[in-house]
């Protein structure tokens, strides 16, 4: 079996006492998909902190995707897509790149240490490759510590705003005058 | 004191933590006030008429029929009055960048709590020898005296609250004020509809560009520049081809794209356009895709230019923003 | 809007999950039942109906779970939990249609290749699955149903380039009836083989076996032939393509040269041939690159034409009887119409002088293996013997070295493929035509295809000696007995563990292939990709050799890298198979993976126009909104991300699918449980609520 230099599989002892990153991978699905499919087919093993998404292309990825994962409790994030010279869109990932630079200053200017961001190119033959970036991007955030970037708290409202609304008639409604309404019923 | 019973829809007006750039902005519309003043019975807008928070109290749940909010949630003060608000409204309406996405008081969200007090109480342009802090609670002879808390974050309206309609803007311009006003008026009469709710009233369905005069081609930036004199731009071409961070086009448009019209870059008051998840993504992203540089180095190179990111992208949206501050504000704070 | 512009069917959302145990090779490592069990009560509210696992999901019982359920439940979503998309996408797709669903709400996720083959620990394993299937859970519930677009093809076929592939692949079209434009940029079809003598390893004349070829592509009523000309602008989307194509003043009207060739006798100007004759012969100012030219409709050289230089000349006009000669002829552009392109553009040769130190352009009686293949043609400028630069002295020793270029990390790291059959070849001919001493150096064999081991044993058998090592320099500077007045080649035989000088007479550098020097600009041009040499890239290296990620455009021959005549003809034959078939079809159906732009949110701001690389984004100016052309639109969803208004939507990889994937992805922690998340800090007073207005001011 290919053997990737991986750190240590955590055990499930490990996951109940010891920090485990969680890491978002966004892949493109000509090279680095591929990539992941050929570490598999290969038996090559990686840590299972990393959760893929499959896009076309790095060029689709959204700068909007990393802040989600981040506000969503990732711990990092991995951009990754073909080669420069080899994107199957012929230059897309040239643009991942450069939002990626950019992307990185600023979450930068937001606290965020670089290292939870990376990009990595991994061609379709690169499954060891690609497995050992899962790894070594791991180990690099596992040191860092959690990011516990804090949860969006539903909304306080104090009111049950869809009955209100259904009260007032829905959408299409017509207004009359505030005497007239049934004043919508307060949840407290 | 109650006011005298009538049969006029109630409206409130309230400013949370704002500059009162909005409150000017609805008075903005002139004479046009005393056609509001006729429609609506004003219980609540205390820039302009007197009102206690008491007979806001004493009102029943939904008693009010439009409720305009403007300004950002900063204290338990404000937060309580749009909870307050929110109960007694049919509709409230998140007025202005402040309430809608934090604006300008937003980036405090780059602060942590202490960073901000240190800040206006300990710093040398302050004269504060004995290093007083504000408190929330104080013991006086009475008894202990509850003032508002600085909240350790500031929050939009809408993470407070449910909102109905959003009026972006800072401020939002006074046509679209009472554009937006009369068309609740009409609602109310029955002769015009009402808006689905969580609709941006007051604003357009594009971004600045749809407005902008300026000549535009396929953008192609080889550096970001910071303007200096307009004088070493050209007045005819859009700005952000000349290398000016324009926010324009990621901007919703109904301001009349009245800054670049001027010569000065959009820096983006009106917020994001429909739909979009994040400002400063929908930005960074379109920026960066159309600089003309392939290396890393190159790339840096060119976006040296944008000297603060988190200025130049989140400047009015960091509070709404998908992070909606940096680590500083919650983590220190949080861990004290 | 940043998503779809369609949203979800109206109603409730029905989801049904399949884990697939796949024998062991998942349920070895990942706890199947459990995922399952878990994916029917965690996720529940989240639209799950039923969730079910089964040894192999692919096979007909286990595709019958899936159609059955959309069936008798009323399922209106799918997630398998299997393998690779790229697997199985298509079989549980179809599955979903063949039940009257839409196969796009149905999605595939990988808890094989992406968890159970990778990861070893079962509860880390297990929780990886639940996370990834919480994910495609997610994702699902945003699915939009799609429909895939049908676009006509129009029957004519662009060639690009006429070497042997290309001719391949142009008669294959022609044959079957249907229309051909070919577009070569020299002025005779053939390519590099009509420079060539014998081909390995059968040596069988080259000129013998390609000039029929050409004959019946020059005169096939079915084919177009465009030479001296190029291609210029490419629009259009596979089946609507609309070709620009230049062709460049002959000087010579071609309807009426019959081709007998007395312009050249009587041209007064010789010029030194640098393409054809590798700069080891003479051309005339007007001519044909070789006697067996198809077209032999001649070209004047305009830099080096009389004529164009002095004003005066006209011999070519004077002798011509049909009077053929047009001195104003002007560059011409036309404009083709075809459903399909064909890309056979070929190769360069390494340039032997960026390796100073074997002696290319210093040391006379170094050759390279073009010039070589001039100097053994019978039609070549020496008639076929193999002499020194001085034209008349045989060699009594020639060295062959390999790899002159190739498989080298200061030049192209890649092997060049037909370099050690060429070099053997040289060896053959050399001690057949001379009967000299030939050594050739190597670094290692490689004889892979049929009959070419068989040829390596025959020259091994012939004599030849073989070094093997790459030799460190080529030198006139003998300094030990018998390198006088010879070149001497020093190498490390690594066979033999030492370092030898050879004094030759004679060296041949077999150079390698490298990618057309325009190659990048000519993949843009027609919006195909290329590697970061500049060979164009397949769309699949094994599965889809001749196509491209571009639909309509196919490759052929040495334009995707070194490859020896057989291939290069086979696949000049597949690409026009390839070809065919679409014809046949009469239409062919697109992925409805695409970029959509909604203009009532579009301001016009251009961020998007310069991204495309198929050139499918255009701009009204009347309207100044941009807009997608489906058909040209490849599903990158580069411009879906980059615009600033969110005014792109991206079908199959829409915002809101993507968003929905991070949040499932995110459902569970690493340990196995939802995540204990800290919430973002507020004040004290707070945490009970709101206060009444009298508290606030006590």
């Amino acid at each position: 079996m290919n053997a990737a230099p991986v750190s240590p599989v955590p055990t499930e002892v490990d996951l109940q006492t010891v920090f485990e990153p969680t890491v978002i991978g966004f892949t493109c699905n000509w090279c680095s998909y591929r990539a992941a499919d050929l570490a598999g087919t290969a038996r090559t093993k990686y840590p299972p902190n990393v959760r893929l998404i499959r896009l076309m292309c790095s060029g689709r990825l959204d700068p909007a995707f990393v802040l989600k994962a981040f506000a969503e409790g990732a711990d990092a994030v991995m951009i990754t897509g073909c080669h420069p010279g080899e994107c199957h869109y012929i230059e897309q990932n040239l643009k991942a790149l450069r939002r990626f630079r950019l992307l990185r200053r600023t979450l930068e200017a937001l606290g965020i240490e670089p290292q939870r961001v990376q990009l990595v190119w991994a061609s379709a033959a690169e499954g060891v490759h690609i497995a050992a970036e899962i790894a070594r991007v791991t180990d690099e955030v596992r040191a860092l510590g959690p990011l516990d970037w804090p949860a969006d708290a539903a909304a306080d409202t104090g009111i049950n705003l869809d009955s209100a609304w259904e009260a007032t008639g829905g959408q299409e409604a017509e207004l009359a005058p505030a005497e007239a309404e049934q004043a919508p019923e307060a949840d407290r | 004191m109650s006011p005298l019973p009538t049969t006029k829809p109630k409206l409130a007006i309230f400013g949370a933590a704002s500059c009162g750039g909005c409150d000017i902005a609805i008075v903005n519309i002139h004479e046009h006030i005393l056609e509001v003043a006729a429609v609506f019975d004003i219980v609540l807008w205390p820039t302009v008429t007197d009102g206690k928070y008491s007979d806001i109290e004493a009102m029943a749940d939904g008693e009010i029929t439009v409720s305009l909010i403007n300004g950002s949630m900063r204290t338990d003060e404000t937060v309580h009055l749009a909870r307050l608000l929110r109960r007694k409204s049919q509709f409230l309406v998140a007025f202005g960048s402040c309430a809608s996405e934090g604006c300008i008081p937003g980036l405090a969200n780059l602060s942590s709590r202490e960073q901000i007090l240190d800040t206006v109480y300990s710093t040398d342009s302050t004269e504060n020898p004995d290093r007083v802090r504000p408190r929330w609670q104080v013991g006086i002879p009475e008894g202990v005296l509850d003032l508002p808390e600085f909240e350790p974050m500031l929050r939009t309206l809408d993470q407070v609250v449910d909102v109905d309609y959003t009026i972006p803007g800072c401020p939002p311009e006074s046509d679209q004020i009472w554009a937006v006003l009369q068309a609740l008026v009409a609602a109310l009469d029955g002769t015009g509809p009402l808006p689905p709710r969580g609709s941006i009233l007051g604003a357009g369905d594009s971004t600045v560009c749809d407005e902008c005069e300026r000549k535009r081609d396929v953008k192609r930036i080889n550096k970001f520049v910071r303007i200096t004199s307009q004088a070493s731009f050209d007045p005819e071409i859009c700005l952000l081809e000349q290398g000016l961070p324009c926010n324009g086009p990621a901007t919703r448009n109904g301001c009349g794209a009245k800054c670049p019209a001027a010569g000065a870059p959009c820096i983006g008051c009106y917020g994001p356009a429909e739909g979009a998840a994040d400002f400063g993504a929908r930005l960074m992203s379109a920026y960066a895709s159309v600089i003309q540089a392939d290396k890393p180095e190159a790339i840096d190179a060119a976006l040296n230019g944008i000297v603060d990111p988190a200025g130049q992208f989140y400047r009015f949206s960091l509070a709404h923003s998908l992070l909606r501050g940096s680590r500083a504000a919650w983590k220190t704070d949080g861990e004290h | 809007m940043s998503g779809n512009g369609t949203t979800p069917a109206e109603g409730e959302i029905r989801i049904g999950v399949y884990v697939c145990h796949c024998g062991s090779n998942i349920a070895g490592t990942v706890d199947v039942v459990e995922v399952a069990r878990w994916a029917g009560e965690a996720l529940k509210d989240r639209g799950v109906v039923v969730a079910r696992e089964y040894k192999f999901m692919c096979s007909s019982p286990g595709q019958e779970l899936i159609t059955d359920d959309i069936r008798d439940l009323g399922l209106n979503r799918i997630v398998v939990a299997a393998c690779s998309p790229h697997l199985h996408e298509s079989t549980f797709r179809g599955a979903t249609a063949r039940a009257g669903l839409n196969p796009y709400l149905c999605e595939l996720v990988s808890i094989r290749e992406q968890d159970s083959w990778v990861h070893s620990d079962r509860s880390a394993a297990t929780t990886k699955a639940k996370a990834i299937l919480a994910g495609g859970v997610e994702r699902v519930r945003r699915n939009v149903p799609l429909d895939p677009i049908d676009v006509d093809i129009n029957p004519a076929t662009l060639v690009v380039g006429g070497g042997i592939a290309g001719i391949q692949a142009a008669l294959e079209i022609a044959d079957a009836g249907f229309h051909v434009y070919m577009v070569e940029r020299e002025p005779s079809i053939g390519g590099h083989m009509a420079q060539f003598d014998k081909t390995f390893p059968t040596l069988d004349c080259a000129a013998c076996i390609l000039t029929p070829r050409m004959v019946t592509a020059g005169t096939h009523p079915n084919i177009t032939l465009m030479t001296w000309s190029e291609v210029t602008r490419v629009e259009g989307y596979v089946g609507n393509f609309t070709v620009t194509v230049r062709k460049k003043a002959r000087y010579v009207d071609a309807d009426l040269c019959t081709g007998c060739g007395v312009c050249e006798e009587k041209c007064p100007k010789k010029v030194i041939d640098e393409t054809y004759e590798a700069g080891l012969g003479y051309r005339k100012a007007i001519y044909t690159p070789f006697a067996q030219a198809v077209p032999r409709v001649p070209v004047i050289d305009r830099e080096n034409c009389t004529y164009f230089e002095k004003g005066t000349c006209k011999a070519c006009e004077k002798f011509c009887e049909k009077a053929a000669i047009r001195f104003d002829q002007q560059d011409e552009e036309l404009t083709l119409q075809v459903g399909n392109i064909i890309m056979a553009t070929g190769y360069d040769i390494f340039d032997a002088r960026e390796i100073a130190q074997y002696g290319y352009g210093r040391l006379p009686n170094v050759f390279t293996s073009i010039e070589f293949e001039r100097l053994s043609n019978s039609a070549g400028p020496t008639n076929g013997r193999i002499v020194l630069r001085d034209g008349v002295t045989e060699p009594k020793t020639v060295g062959v070295i390999h790899c002159v270029g190739s498989r080298d990390r200061n030049f192209q790291n890649y092997c060049s493929a037909i370099c050690c059959m060429q070099s053997l070849k040289f060896a053959h001919l050399v001690k057949e035509r001379t009967g000299a001493t030939v050594y050739n150096f190597y670094i290692d064999m490689r004889t892979a295809a049929k009959g070419y081991d068989e040829f390596y044993q025959r020259v091994l058998e012939e004599g030849t000696l073989f070094v093997r090592g790459k030799p460190a320099e080529v030198t006139e500077a003998g300094r030990l007995p018998g390198e006088d007045g010879k070149m001497v080649i020093q190498v490390e035989d690594t066979l033999a563990g030492r370092q030898r000088r050879i004094p030759v007479d004679m060296v041949v550098l077999s150079v390698g292939l490298k990618p057309r020097s325009d190659a990048r600009e000519v993949a843009t041009r027609f919006g195909i990709s290329s590697s970061s040499e500049g060979w164009a890239i397949e769309k699949h290296p094994k599965l889809d050799p001749v196509a491209t990620m571009t639909e309509g455009v196919f490759i052929a021959g040495c334009v995707s890298g070194p490859k020896d005549i057989p291939t290069s003809v086979a696949q000049g034959a597949a690409a026009a198979a390839r070809v065919l078939s679409r014809i046949q079809n009469k239409s062919i159906r697109l992925e409805p993976i695409k970029a959509e732009i909604h203009a009532e949110h579009c301001s016009g701001c251009r961020i998007c126009n310069g991204l495309c690389p198929f050139n499918a984004i255009s701009f009204d100016s009347v309207l100044a909104v941009s807009s997608v052309n489906a058909a040209m639109c490849q599903g990158c969803g580069t411009c879906v991300a980059a615009c600033p208004a969110g005014a792109i939507s991206g079908s199959g990889f829409s915002d809101e699918q993507v968003m929905a994937q991070i949040e499932g992805l995110l459902r569970i922690g690493m340990n196995g449980t939802a995540p204990d998340r800290r919430r973002f800090p507020v004040a004290s007073g707070e945490t009970t609520g709101d206060r009444t207005a009298e508290e606030v001011r006590a």
